[in-house]
């Protein structure tokens, strides 16, 4: 009796929360999922799928976080290793191979896309590095470096005497020489306040302050895309920098635009990137609810809104071209979740999917993939899982 | 050699360091208890020549009779034995949420729950151990816990509903649903129902009723009702199906371990534990096994602290699906034993 009551109680908060924040009326989409696809050697195990995309065979590849990363004692400084693989499926599920074992820059797994030559693009947050395979799976380019040490905080002194906390915390500080134990320094507060966020600048690379990062100075980098010529566009990224960089088939920098901010042409957080036929670049501003859209030389032309935020987004091939856009309100994965459609114009077709950790739910979408219109593959961080997602062709 | 140790392993042992002083062990208050005769069975764990287990953290059984080991060895890792002891397989090696080893439970349909206090997850697995079908909490983010180094990791205590602070334990009730211990920086317990939605958590710390200090671990009966290991407050706390508190045993010392038997006239089995630090005097006046009716009654006890058979050094969890025979996970011997009990045996106490 009274656990019906609660659970009523409980019902009717969750109706009215998702009354507050379903705000668009955009139609439902029919559509099903198979959250069982892939099967996976023994004791081999996906965790947070960051990327997962298909080849032009069919075949699916996933980078995902799992293993265990970790950093070093006992060297001069310390080090961040592993923490995330990439393997390969055929198109009905079963194993092909692993790609990159042990590779230096697989730390934080963050996306995956393939090029049209079928290329496998790998976008690690960890190393700050875009790490490009060919078919072969042998390493064909890589943009950015892996920060050779990891920022750790100094330890906090203990007893002393106290000294002002003024001076400045140095971006980066190789801090296994740093601050020998019981030498007086500032307040362990200020010392803390100060180290961290040198820490987190080192983790995060780039040159800090969100505007006017050039090359590839990648901080957390995202997503990566590419124009009919091959120019590559990264998304860059949920660290400092807030931009997009440029570069040519070969890896040579050639702009980059956008700094941290909320007007056209600014970003708080790029989530993910995407073109189409045109050459027209479409780039999920997550932090502030939009996709952005720009000429293939960073020019603003429009913005895409009412899809919540957009955490992954694709573009479908074929004569009309289509964008799918992982909306994640709540940061669990259970609350508010679907995935939008979107016509290039901006306009919304209709979403589909709830949150949650069932088939048809989404937990954290990442990554979709969308060669095929209406078959969609979706990467989950919270579910450690991929869906395979049909939809009924719209008219 | 390099000396490596995950981020996370890091992080969980400064948090424990930082945490030094969880609680004292009590001494129990019961008087004239009468003691179970039991015995070890010996060598009944057999593990192939290389491999080894680190410190046993977790223990259960399923329905076929199988033992799970979940512990902390170079990694933390969950092994399978038959109903003979003998090693069948490793489950989940490698994956994301095995870091630092808490606790195993298998639920009705023999899947197998695992609670890892390194990554702040429960993962389950499928009866065979070879699918992930759930994960309930996130592992920290790897960048962002760089702030957290080497200081004290930073709990949220924030009771947030998928987001775990050092958790340890893992419950069900008939209808699926789970209750998870957490932890050692929350304090509470966190109900989902079967699809791994949040329902409620209930629980502060403190010492009054209700409240908790360190849940470290939790089962539940066949009416629904939670038996919380409130190992700090030396007590055992039971909850009805909707977190409200309804009774306190807080006469077997500090509950490092419970486990709620099956068949149809269940136990409440308690362990107070010899502490993993085994501080002075301790030895004299922990380590033994309480054998209760769920109402609290005490039915009598088995065990003391040791490192001989049928002496515990530290058991961090136990499965007693049957009734007479306790598995128990040893953190300080590396070991897990196969206990029998022989309750028709029993003496007056005393004697």
């Amino acid at each position: 009796m009274k656990r019906t009551f609660s659970f009523g109680l409980g019902a009717a908060a969750f109706a009215f929360t998702v009354a507050l924040m379903a705000q668009t009326s955009a139609p439902e989409l029919a559509f099903d999922t198979n959250a069982d696809l892939l099967k996976l050697p023994a004791n081999t195990f996906l965790g947070e799928v960051a990327g997962v995309a298909t080849n032009s065979k069919g075949n699916i590849l996933v980078y995902t976080r799992t293993g265990h990363p970790y950093a070093t004692l006992g060297d001069s400084r310390t080090f961040y290793h592993a923490g995330s693989r990439l393997f390969e499926f055929s198109s009905n599920g079963s194993f092909v191979r692993e790609l990159g074992q042990d590779l230096y820059g697989f730390n934080a797994a963050q996306g995956l896309r393939i090029d049209a030559q079928d290329n496998i693009w790998a976008i690690d947050a960890g190393s700050n590095q875009i790490i490009k395979f060919d078919t072969n799976g042998a390493v064909a380019l890589v943009l950015g470096r892996k920060p050779e040490t990891i920022g750790v905080r100094p330890a906090a002194p203990r007893g002393g005497a106290t000294a002002p906390a003024t001076t400045a915390a140095p971006a980066v500080t190789p801090t296994a020489t740093a601050a020998p134990a019981g030498a007086a320094g500032a307040p362990a507060t200020a010392a803390r306040g100060a180290a961290i966020q040198a820490a987190l600048a080192a983790a995060r690379g780039g040159r800090g302050a969100g505007a006017g990062a050039q090359g590839s100075a990648f901080s957390r980098p995202t997503d990566v895309a590419w124009d009919r010529a091959g120019n590559i566009f990264i998304a860059d990224g949920i660290g400092n920098n807030n931009r997009i960089a440029k570069f040519d088939r070969d890896g040579k920098f050639l702009k980059s635009w956008g700094q941290t901010g909320a007007e056209n042409g600014q970003f708080n957080g790029v989530r993910s990137i995407a073109l189409d036929a045109q050459g027209n670049v479409y780039v999920a501003d997550a932090g502030n609810k939009r996709i952005q859209v720009f000429d293939g030389e960073g020019t603003f032309k429009s913005q895409i809104t009412d899809i919540g935020t957009p955490q992954a987004i694709c573009i479908s091939r074929g004569a009309t071209q289509f964008i799918y856009s992982a909306h994640s309100g709540d940061p669990d994965g259970m609350v508010d979740a679907a995935i939008y459609k979107v016509g290039l114009d901006g306009k919304v077709i209709g979403k589909f999917g709830s949150a949650g950790k069932l088939p048809k739910q989404f937990g954290l979408v990442n990554s979709i993939d969308c060669r095929n219109e209406n078959e969609l593959l979706v990467g989950e961080m919270i579910n450690w899982r991929i869906q395979k997602v049909s939809l009924r062709p719209s008219r | 050699m390099r000396r490596l140790l995950t981020v996370l392993a890091i992080t969980a042992g400064i948090a424990t360091l930082g945490l030094a002083a969880l609680g004292a062990q009590s001494r129990a208050t019961a008087t004239n208890v009468p003691v179970i005769p039991h015995e070890s069975v010996p060598n009944f764990f057999k593990l192939p020549p290389g491999v080894y287990t680190g410190e046993n953290m977790g223990i259960a059984t399923n329905s076929r009779g199988h033992i799970f080991i979940f512990h902390r060895s170079g990694e933390t890792r969950l092994y399978e034995y038959d109903e003979k002891g003998t090693f069948v397989k490793e489950i989940g090696r490698g994956n994301y949420g095995f870091s630092f080893a808490h606790s195993v439970r298998v639920d009705a349909q023999d899947n197998i729950w695992a609670v890892d206090e390194g990554t702040n997850m429960v993962i389950k697995f499928n009866p065979e151990g070879t699918k992930i079908l759930m994960t309930i909490g996130r592992r920290p983010d790897p960048i962002q816990q760089l702030t957290n180094m080497p200081g004290g990791g930073a709990g949220t205590y924030l009771n947030k509903p998928y987001e775990f602070a050092r958790p340890t334990d893992v419950a069900f009730d008939a209808q699926g649903n789970v209750f998870v211990a957490d932890g050692y920086d929350d304090a509470r317990v966190a109900k989902y129902d079967k699809n791994g939605r949040f329902v409620k958590s209930a629980g502060t710390r403190g010492n009054a009723q209700g409240q908790l200090n360190l849940p470290h671990t939790i089962s539940a009966d066949a009416a629904g009702n939670i038996y919380i290991g409130d190992r700090s407050n030396a007590r055992v706390q039971v909850w009805d199906n909707d977190l409200n508190f309804k009774a306190s045993y807080n006469n077997v010392g500090s509950p490092w371990a419970v486990c709620v038997s099956g068949g149809p006239h269940q136990y409440l089995y308690v362990s107070n534990s010899w502490p993993d630090s085994a501080p002075a005097g301790s030895v004299d006046t922990t380590g033994e096994i309480y054998k209760m009716e769920l109402d609290g009654k005490i039915v009598g006890k088995f065990g003391r602290a040791g490192k001989a058979l049928g002496e515990f050094a530290t058991t961090h969890q136990m499965d007693c699906r049957n009734p007479d025979i306790i598995y128990t996970a040893e953190i300080n011997n590396w070991r897990s034993q196969k206990i029998l009990l022989k309750p028709q045996a029993m003496k007056p106490a005393g004697q």
